[in-house]
């Protein structure tokens, strides 16, 4: 199944790196990036294939969060299905 | 497909704006487990619970991590236990623990049903049912009560409300300890509906299917924020934007329900689109109507601001959502919404301003102190006033209000948690015993018969 994952906070080296070669280890193939820098903000969404199943989505999305917490960013994964069902009629 | 912009708005309304999922509630038909002795019921309905709800929690948990959308409540709601001790109605209170045992296995915070359905008559067996009601929400923790006094099409059941007063008295009394938190997990109602998720009024109706998924939506934050951003708007342009809004928050709620139900193995029910504070700061009800230009809510315009934000909020949502239900509209409990707390104790909101405030949304006097000498025919009197509006404008109305014990006017009670804390208002004086002694019921009014 397709997730977004979005990476927010202040920028520094090396965030890119980290969050994708942990995502590689977790078997989450990256389909497309988008990155930008506001000032000192920075922010990614990607959207990633996820294998296993649904629930193996929420156990990834918890530890994304935490490695999130090590490298001082707030990381979300989320299934696609929330954001097509917010923002499509 | 969804922009970055979208993608990032629907994190900050999580993270930001209290946006969340308020409840997930399952109806459980109960008619199958009536036996022939009220013990023999009681194990059949804790065994049934148990089982038909087993994974409502663990699945709340999954898909909450999957959308990363928080699901605050996992509830149960019954068929009114009422019909189910109909043979042995002194003994429901064994169906009301065995509930409460169940709730507590399955770990959820409140278990609705220990009703009874009596708009237009209170049969033997129902009488002697809500007599059980005091005792019962004094001796459990989870369970919540409601009863139906009156509707458009009966018209409303007098003996009912009076006995409603008297319940209500009673259950404040025989949980003193706790500020009368019994009386606070009591709804009396009039046009009840069958599909309600929200407590404690919710229960499973007869006309429901054996297991159905209905999930509450919440967002007062959100509306809110969405109004901030346009703050000279004028008041169509305000409809809109909480419309639009509406319709967002109803897509996550839509979203959950379908697949909860899927995974659930339950019929998918409705989604509620009501706007549910908590008494959080930044998710209040009252706050959007500050924003929308009140100084304090109770100040004149509330109802008028009322009527919009719970019109639109229903326009948005009944776009979103393949099937809607429940109750549907905005929430202005007072002890659970920050805003409404602080009014009360500027005096700036009153009982009175709170009934007008009823006719134009969802759904009644609720989570309202009042001192604890109030006589329950007052009590019965306000539940009366309550239901006349519900009967004439064809809407839900309900009351639930707490005669706490000991106090008065300027105390305070306090629940904690989701269930908040309250100001004691003063009520009229006047004396209301004789009309609610009278007994018999106000008939249907004329725009009920449409047949």
């Amino acid at each position: 199944m397709k997730a977004v994952v979005t990476v927010t906070g202040t920028d520094k080296k090396g965030i890119i790196a980290k969050v994708s070669s942990f995502l590689a280890s977790k078997g989450a193939n990256i389909e497309d990036i988008s990155q930008t820098v506001m000032g000192e903000y920075f922010a990614m969404i990607m959207m990633v294939e996820v294998a296993g199943s649904d629930s193996d989505l929420a156990a990834l999305a918890k530890e994304c969060s935490e490695m999130g917490k090590t490298i001082g960013m707030a990381i979300h994964m989320q299934h696609e299905d929330i954001f097509k069902a917010m923002h499509n009629v | 497909m969804f922009t970055n912009f979208d993608v990032l708005e629907t994190i900050n309304m999580v993270e930001k704006e209290h946006l969340d999922i308020r409840t997930i509630t399952m109806g459980l038909s109960l008619l199958s487990c009536v036996r022939d002795s009220a013990e023999a019921t009681a194990t059949a309905v804790y065994d049934l619970v148990c089982k038909k709800a087993e994974n409502i929690v663990k699945t709340a948990d999954e898909l909450s991590g999957e959308y990363g959308i928080p699901i605050v409540n996992k509830r149960v709601s019954v068929t009114p236990v009422s019909l189910i001790t109909a043979a042995f109605p002194e003994k429901s209170a064994l169906v009301g623990k065995a509930l409460d045992d169940a709730a507590e296995r399955l770990g959820i915070d409140f278990l609705g049903g220990y009703s009874a359905l009596v708009h237009k008559s209170t049969a033997e067996y129902e009488r002697k049912f809500i007599q059980t009601i005091p005792e019962v929400l004094a001796t459990t923790k989870r369970l919540c009560s409601s009863v139906n006094v009156g509707s458009t099409k009966s018209g409303i059941n007098m003996e009912a409300v009076r006995l409603m007063g008297e319940t209500f008295k009673e259950a404040a009394r025989l949980t003193a300890d706790s500020d009368g938190m019994g009386a606070a997990k009591l709804v009396a109602f009039c046009n009840a509906v069958e599909d309600n998720p929200f407590m404690a009024g919710a229960f499973h109706g007869v006309g429901e299917a054996d297991v159905v998924v209905n999930v509450g939506v919440s967002g007062p934050g959100v509306v809110k924020c969405a109004l901030e951003k346009i703050p000279d708007a004028n008041l169509t342009d305000a409809a809109e934007m909480i419309k639009r809004t509406a319709f967002k928050i109803t897509r996550a709620g839509q979203l959950v329900a379908k697949e909860a139900a899927k995974r659930l193995h339950a019929e998918f029910g409705i989604v509620d689109l009501s706007l549910a504070p908590t008494p959080a700061v930044g998710d209040s009800v009252a706050a959007i109507l500050e924003e929308l230009g009140i100084e304090t809510v109770g100040g004149h315009g509330t109802t008028a601001a009322l009527a919009m934000l719970n019109d639109a909020v229903k326009k948005g949502g009944v776009m979103a959502s393949s099937r809607v239900g429940g109750l549907s509209g905005a929430f202005i409990p007072v002890s659970e919404d920050i805003g409404m707390i602080k009014a009360a104790e500027k005096g700036a909101i009153t009982l009175d301003k709170l009934e007008a405030m009823t006719c134009v949304c969802s759904v009644g006097l609720d989570m309202i102190a009042v001192p604890g000498d109030t006589p329950a025919t007052t009590i019965a009197a306000i539940i009366a006033d309550e239901a006349a509006i519900g009967m004439i404008n064809q809407k839900t109305t309900a009351v639930r209000i707490i005669p706490a014990p000991g106090k008065k006017v300027g105390d305070e009670v306090n629940f904690g948690g989701l269930l908040g804390r309250a100001p004691v208002m003063p009520v009229h004086n006047c004396d209301s015993s004789k009309l609610i002694n009278r007994g018999g019921s106000i008939p249907a009014p004329i725009h009920s018969f449409k047949n």
